[in-house]
């Protein structure tokens, strides 16, 4: 029973973690994109559509890759470069993605799906217990763990980490010691934009293998929120991803008992957790202000 | 190639008017490009799209019903953009705004007379405030992001009306349909016409008018610009950001509100569990169209109504999903923000890699 649960959190866990990760960096180099459920539906539909013609997962996971990254490289081009609003321009990206993803997966609606093989290993996958749970998940979970070490790592111990964090905390001086500030902005975004591509496509190719419109339901604004839950620190987002996929299915095993409980109060359980998780930790200025990248959110135009 | 942008000494007065324009040109090649890749006539399309709901008295009152509630929302989100207030949750008090004025017809059907509408109207413009008062007071109160909060509560709300459509206001008669019960004719705003088009018309245009007074001839206005371009500065000046934040979301909450119980009064007559194509958040898309400006709202709350409209008419003749009635919309906004740009700076081309012996400008 534990293990079943244990394996359904995981499962609801890793789209958000995904997706939190990648606006992590973004967010740490000093771009606030807005638009990861956009760009989570459109990975969803991609990895949804490539992995049903070719037959083929992992092609079904690199273009959900691409295409988070593609849209994400359009907010880059007009927040970077032509300095947008970064909250408006997320906004429409977010619009833009959903509106777009029903227009492609319209074909795909009641299509089955190809569901991601698990791995199997001879003898480990066997164990009891740790065998499912360790050594039984598909690629894209242990995508998800390799990204957080490979973050945390970077982001404190890498000179490129420090050129990040320099970049989103102080964009003037950053210039001024001769780094890119667009540069590195852009790779970031890119990098979010494909982080939440595959948090798309595991919803589509592993969560739910089919494709149902706005399947992500408001999970990329839920990595959103994860960010400032996590106060921008990696192993914090696996925290608050872990936590926040058991409420999801625990609000599924409670609609299952039933209980006279309406389905739609345990629906939006996710959202209003959200909520309050928000109100805790952003009422603690100490938690949130020491992490917060000080020049998140605010464009930067190079001096001439 | 690279693009390097130069700051213009002084906004553009040509590119303020000019940009959106420009976007809703540029919106329409890709538009048109998009046709033509999914194997259509474009031309045909185009004209589908843009034109023909223009064309006949049905399609221009269909398109003032969807421009209303876009209007009136996107004219108090104008007030939270322009002072620096993130409401993007109108949708989810749009939808609490037709619930709470609902309350009446549906639960109270026996109080039917001449104060029925105007109570509905007030509840509903006070059930769409409170609803935004929520991110409001917990950004003043908490410092939590205002984005996050409304748009988590846009899914709150639609579920909350989808629980009460299934469940306790579900029609007893209504052969399990998940609706209410039909408002009767004195819960009804009156129509102009014999169609579909209600008087909400003149209360969007009158809203329209009023709040583009407020914004050019009163202190208010001037407060809400000062708080949303220089926080500081309208500190010192005695201003307060929190008492702004709250009149922002609880004015742009109203009118979410007030156009939901008008289209719920106006054109369906009754609660369903969809009640908006997502006009909560296409009049975010009307307000920056419209260049956060009252007038140029109402303009911009055509064009889009236009685009739903469109987005059908396609279908109809063409055989083309009016998913892309959604996909014009996202493009206008990334062409609208896109175009904005050019009325701060000049944009200039350089070819090459960098002028020889000058430096290299990134």
């Amino acid at each position: 029973m534990f293990e079943a649960i244990l394996l359904t959190v995981i499962t609801a866990a890793t789209p958000l973690l995904l997706a939190a990760i990648g606006e992590l960096v973004v967010e740490r180099s000093g771009v606030l994109n807005l638009g990861v459920e956009g760009m989570m539906i459109m990975g969803a539909v991609t990895g949804f559509a490539v992995a049903n013609l070719t037959g083929s997962g992992t092609l079904g996971i690199l273009g959900a890759i691409g295409a988070g990254m593609a849209l994400s490289a359009l907010f880059g081009f007009l927040v970077l470069v032509l300095v947008t609003n970064q909250v408006a321009t997320g906004l429409a990206l977010t619009l833009l993605g959903l509106g777009l993803s029903g227009l492609i997966g319209e074909a795909f609606i009641g299509v089955p799906g190809l569901k991601l093989e698990k791995l199997d290993l001879p003898f480990l996958s066997d164990l009891p217990f740790v065998g499912p749970v360790i050594f039984g998940q598909d690629p894209i979970v242990y995508m998800s763990v390799a990204i957080v070490i490979a973050v945390a790592y970077a982001l404190a111990r890498t000179r490129a980490g420090l050129v990040l964090r320099a970049v989103g905390d102080n964009h003037a001086s950053a210039h001024a010691l001769g780094l890119s500030v667009l540069k590195v902005r852009f790779l970031a975004v890119l990098f979010g934009g494909g982080c939440a591509g595959l948090a798309g496509g595991y919803m589509s190719l592993a969560y739910t293998p089919q494709w149902v419109e706005n399947m992500t339901a408001g999970r990329g604004w839920i990595a959103l929120a994860l960010v400032v839950f996590a106060s921008w620190l990696p192993w914090r987002v696996v925290i608050g991803a872990y936590l926040f996929g058991a409420v999801t299915v625990l609000t599924f095993h409670a609609q299952a008992v039933g209980a006279g409980v309406p389905s739609q109060l345990l629906s939006s359980l996710p959202y209003l957790a959200t909520i309050v998780v928000l109100v805790l930790i952003s009422s603690n200025r100490r938690l949130t202000l020491v992490n917060t990248p000080a020049c998140l959110g605010k464009p930067f135009v190079p001096d001439r | 190639m690279r693009i390097v942008l130069i700051k213009r000494a002084e906004h553009s007065r040509l590119m303020t008017g000019l940009s959106p324009v420009i976007a809703v040109a540029l919106t329409m090649l890709s538009a048109a490009l998009l046709f033509a890749i999914a194997g259509h006539d474009a031309g045909l399309a185009l004209y589908k799209f843009f034109i023909e709901p223009m064309t006949d008295l049905w399609s221009l009152q269909e398109l003032l019903v969807k421009a209303v509630p876009l209007v009136l929302i996107a004219c108090g989100l104008s007030i939270c953009y322009l002072s620096n207030n993130w409401n993007i949750g109108a949708e989810g008090q749009f939808v609490m705004g037709a619930l709470a004025g609902s309350v009446l017809p549906v639960l109270f059907p026996a109080f039917d007379n001449g104060l029925t509408l105007p109570l509905m109207l007030l509840f509903g413009a006070a059930g769409g405030a409170l609803y935004a008062l929520v991110p409001a007071v917990l950004k003043i109160r908490f410092n939590t992001n205002e984005i996050l909060v409304s748009l988590m509560l846009v899914y709150v709300a639609n579920l909350t009306l989808d629980y009460l459509v299934r469940g306790p206001w579900r029609d007893p008669a209504g052969f399990n349909f998940p609706e209410t019960a039909l408002f009767s004719a004195s819960a009804m705003l009156p129509t102009i016409g014999d169609g579909r088009l209600s008087v909400s018309l003149y209360a969007a245009i009158a809203v329209a008018i009023l709040l583009s007074l407020l914004l050019a001839r009163t202190l208010k206005g001037f407060e809400i610009r000062v708080l949303g371009e220089s926080p500081r500065a309208g500190s010192f000046a005695g201003f307060s950001q929190k008492r702004m934040t709250v009149f922002a979301f609880m004015v742009s909450g109203g009118l979410a509100g007030l156009a939901g119980i008008m289209e719920v009064a106006g054109s369906l007559g009754q609660l369903q569990p969809t009640i908006s194509p997502g006009y909560g958040f296409t009049a975010i898309i009307v307000a920056f169209l419209g260049r956060l400006n009252p007038l140029a709202i109402v303009v911009a709350g055509f064009v889009l109504a236009l685009s739903y409209i469109g987005g059908e008419s396609v279908q109809a003749s063409m055989g083309i999903s009016d998913k892309i009635a959604s996909v014009v919309q996202g493009m206008l906004l990334f062409f609208v923000l896109a175009c904005d740009t050019l009325i701060l700076y000049r944009i200039k081309l350089q070819f090459g890699q960098t002028a020889k012996g000058g430096h290299a400008h990134v």
